[in-house]
């Protein structure tokens, strides 16, 4: 690990002043994955700025009914609250399919947003990777690429975003709260809060330098049935080859969005239209553009298949 | 380290740079060696206060310093495993104010003001943890290496299920959380034993959880 000077902020403006401001300084949440990559140097901050003390560790009910989630709320109390376990299940179970409980404890629902891919290339500083180093080139597209992502891929990248969380926000359309080091505040929807890889891979979402996540903000509950199935390696304590997050009401319809295949939370609201015609009308629609490889393409066939089994699910 | 006199380093920051340099050095210019440490901050050791295991404990310590490594290497409290040392295996696990997590990914610093429990704290070779008398009269291992991170998870997972926490396998998010084989399985799962004496775990999980019920 490289050195770094350590501070501790007492309030997110000040938080947010003392990255912007320091060429080098990162956010500390619970450390669970940014110290997991400074131990490889991968990322090698000179600063941080461990944000424990500034509050945002609450989950207030909104105006408009839904629910604010503080930037510091545990993923295990997020999973535990009982507002979340009875009007957006969805999340709460996407929560307990990841990682472990030793790791919920400790991760912050602003670091579970920002985890960073598992590529085992980007994993690896010996290898050529776009994302960790910008212009080395990309060692997954000609190399082992069955854990990375079928579409949203450029020909600079092909890792997927690894987490469960954010799959269930998206379909509850989340928004993601920011502050800046000038005070300005803005509210990004989850849509558009992860970014697809394009020609900058480094960036993995929209977030500026500095750019400070307050909290993440539910809308009103939907109802219908929740239901977050994922499938991996191992029955548990493995990232996803595919999960699926659904809300699907009684007459059919719903939301559905998947992880595991692509750089960001996978969700086609026209694809999902087709929901009532089962899950092959809606995977051939949502994937119509993937570019899987020789390694991945069995990800459709098992995006299909698991999305079968959810609405079978929610049937039952 | 003559040249680096000009840049102002004192010995132990260039020793710090160059230590974390080391593995890209061979193929770069001296030009290149010097420039890196040049944007690497001197490593200060700071002040660190928390408590383990009831004890005050006051360090002063590198901020790169796990919670893992200050109580191994500073405060000789090497019940606490070392495995992976990347939140993968468990065997680092340790309660922090009432919750398991992983020591090593995570600083000291972090914990300033936190209250610290490990294996050494949960009981003593004279006064056994009920998880500890358990794991010995299930034979909870057998190398032993995983076992004190498995105590301290197995502690805190009652615990969890108690306060209604749910899992990956829980039927009903709203029902009661019971401690049942398949909810401590999947609970344990951050802890791994490569000596396979999960079955034994669970069995004396069980029993304490019955005792307790
Ligand atoms: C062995 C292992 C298995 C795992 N398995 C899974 C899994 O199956 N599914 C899954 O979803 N996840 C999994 N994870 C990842 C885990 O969920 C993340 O490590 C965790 O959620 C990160 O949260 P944190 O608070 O510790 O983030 P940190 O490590 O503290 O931070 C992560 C990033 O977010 C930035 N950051 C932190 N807080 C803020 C803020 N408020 N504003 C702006 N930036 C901020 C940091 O600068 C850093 O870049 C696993 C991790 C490990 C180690
Ligand atoms: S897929 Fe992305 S993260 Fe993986 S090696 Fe290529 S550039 Fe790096």
């Amino acid at each position: 690990m490289r050195a770094f000077t350590y501070q501790r902020a007492t309030s997110p403006r000040e938080a947010a002043a003392a990255v912007a401001g320091k060429r080098g300084a990162m956010f500390l949440g619970g450390g669970t994955n940014l110290l997991d990559l400074m131990k490889l140097e991968i990322e090698v901050p000179t600063h941080l700025v461990d944000v424990q003390d500034i509050g945002l560790d609450a989950i207030e009910e909104t105006d408009e009914g839904g629910l604010r989630i503080g930037a510091l709320v545990s993923n295990t109390a997020l999973a535990a609250d009982a507002r979340v376990r009875r009007d957006y299940a969805v999340l709460s179970r996407a929560i307990v399919a990841g990682a472990s409980g030793q790791l919920r404890n400790k991760a912050t629902t602003a670091g579970n947003l920002l985890q960073r891919t598992r590529c085992p290339y980007f994993y690896d500083p010996n290898m050529p990777c776009n994302k960790r180093k910008p212009g080395t080139g990309c060692a997954a597209i000609e190399g082992y690429s069955r854990q990375l992502a079928v579409i949203g891929t450029s020909d600079k990248c092909i890792a997927t975003y690894p987490g469960d969380m954010a799959v269930a926000l998206r379909v509850l359309d989340a928004e993601v709260e920011t502050i800046k080091a000038d005070g300005a505040t803005r509210s990004i929807p989850i849509a558009d809060f992860h970014r697809l890889p394009g020609d900058a891979p480094e960036r993995d979402n929209v977030l500026e330098p500095g750019e400070l996540i307050t909290g993440v903000v539910l809308p009103g509950p939907i109802g219908g049935t929740h239901v977050y199935r994922k499938v991996r390696d191992r029955r548990s304590y493995a990232f996803a080859l595919v999960s699926v997050a659904a809300v699907i009401q009684d007459d059919g319809t719903g939301r559905v969005a998947f992880g595991g295949v692509a750089p960001k939370p996978w969700r086609d609201e026209a694809a999902e239209a087709a929901l009532p015609q089962g899950a092959k009308a809606v995977v051939s629609r949502a994937f119509a553009k993937a570019r899987p490889s020789e390694h991945n393409k069995f990800k459709i066939t098992l995006a299909e298949r698991t999305l079968a089994a959810v609405i079978a699910k929610a049937r039952s | 380290m003559d040249d680096t006199r000009g840049l102002g380093l004192s010995r132990r920051g260039m020793l710090a740079a160059s230590a974390a340099t080391a593995t890209v050095a061979a193929g770069t210019t001296p030009a290149g060696v010097l420039a890196a440490p040049a944007r690497v901050p001197v490593p200060g050791k700071v002040p660190v206060r928390f408590s383990v295991n009831g004890k005050s404990a006051e360090l002063s310590l590198d901020t790169r310093t796990t919670l893992l490594d200050a109580l191994r290497e500073h405060l000789a409290l090497t019940g606490t495993k070392k495995g992976c040392d990347h939140g993968q295996c468990g065997a680092c696990t340790v309660i922090v104010n009432g919750t398991r997590i992983n020591s090593c990914l995570s600083l000291a610093v972090q914990h300033m003001g936190d209250e610290v429990t490990t294996i050494e704290g949960l009981g003593t070779p004279e006064d056994l943890h009920p998880m500890q008398a358990a794991f010995v009269k299930h034979d909870g291992y057998q190398c032993g290496y995983c076992t004190p991170g498995q105590i301290c998870s197995a502690v805190s997972v009652l615990k969890e299920i108690e306060e209604g926490i749910p899992s990956h396998v829980t039927d009903d998010l709203e029902g009661e959380m019971r401690p049942t084989n398949m909810e401590m399985r999947e609970r344990m799962s951050g802890n791994i034993c490569r000596c396979g004496a999960y079955s034994n775990i669970a069995e004396a999980m069980a029993e304490v959880a019955g005792a307790e019920a």
